[in-house]
């Protein structure tokens, strides 16, 4: 299994649950990580670096011939009012979010298709489908992955690969603490299920995804908190 | 690597690919089989098919990493898929610059 983005947050949380029930994990981050667990590997990469991710999949693939999930967690925000936005931030989401995605994407999917098999779940977000002010440029990577993960699901259908996309309510990871609180106020007010999210409500719908059962479940977004 | 080993690699790969993908033309695959273009033996879903096993092909049987559909290759004006042949070339010239990078 390859997750993306595992040094902190939801990236982490999987890393450690997955790799406590016995999967072989390969995650990343742009830093080392501060944790060791069995059946964990860390590489130290910037997903949007084509080169780098070349090489950790082909590692992936050269020591376990096989690569059966990839969840990509990995992203950047920028939180912050259109006007005020510089390009360079702009791009960096984009590089990240959406570039990145494709290339985990791509390269894990030539590895799946060896054994016609693969689950891949895409990390979108509420924000892009309730049009969060503040967030233009990160919801609309975030939409971006939601149209690519529905496309690629058509074009790899055929080989056995799933893919599929998760939105998650705010969550308090390190990505929304500088994110005022009366804004999340507002946003957990709009959701049918007035709660934070939780590592473990990222868990559930990965492991929904991910299940071998979950064959004819392809090309869909699931969003927390009642949010469509 | 040898021209005549690429072309081994694509040539076991396009038969992979024609049980699969062809377009029911019968007959032995060599160095003139097309595959891109008019009277090709692939449809287009059976090419990427081609091309991502013959990456795979030359990683878990060569150790060689190599991305054959890059930038410059889908943007050449003649096809380096084109056929069996011109494949093989691209494969060695590919794997080529890859190792003076």
């Amino acid at each position: 299994m390859v997750i993306t983005g595992t040094s902190k947050g939801i990236g982490r949380h999987l890393a450690e649950s997955y790799a406590g029930e016995g999967y072989l994990v390969e995650g990343c981050s742009r830093r080392k990580a501060d944790f060791q667990l069995p059946g964990y590997t860390h590489h130290e990469l910037d997903v949007a670096n084509e080169r780098q991710v070349k090489a950790m999949i082909s590692n992936v693939s050269r020591r376990h011939g096989r690569i059966d999930v990839l969840i990509n967690n990995a992203a950047v925000a920028s939180m912050n009012h259109v006007l005020l936005t510089p390009a360079d931030a702009s791009n960096r989401m984009l590089e990240v979010n959406v570039t990145g995605t494709m290339m985990f994407c791509r390269d894990a999917a030539k590895v799946m298709i060896r054994r016609r098999y693969g689950r891949i779940v895409n990390f979108t977000t509420i924000v892009a489908p309730i049009a969060l002010a503040g967030e233009a440029v990160y919801a609309a990577s975030k939409a971006a992955v939601v149209t690519f993960t529905r496309i690629l699901a058509h074009e790899v259908g055929q080989w056995g690969i799933t893919c599929n996309s998760f939105g998650a309510t705010p969550i308090m990871t390190d990505m929304i603490r500088s994110v005022p609180q009366d804004k999340i106020d507002a946003v957990v007010k709009g959701l049918a299920i007035k709660r934070l999210g939780s590592l473990a409500d990222c868990k559930n719908v990965c492991d929904f995804f991910i299940n071998p059962k979950s064959d004819n479940i392809t090309g869909q977004v699931v969003y927390l908190g009642g949010i469509t | 690597m040898q021209k005549e080993v690429a072309l081994d690699v694509v040539l076991s790969c396009l038969r992979n690919a024609m049980e699969q993908f062809g377009n029911g033309q019968e007959g032995a695959v060599g160095t003139d089989t097309v595959i891109v273009g008019q009277s090709a033996v692939l449809d287009s879903i059976g090419l990427v098919s081609l091309i991502v096993d013959i990456e795979q092909r030359l990683e878990a049987d060569h150790g060689i990493a190599v991305t054959l559909a890059s930038e410059k290759a889908m943007s050449q004006r003649s096809s380096p898929f084109r056929t069996c042949g011109v494949l093989a070339e691209h494969v060695c010239s590919i794997i080529a610059e890859e190792q003076t990078a």
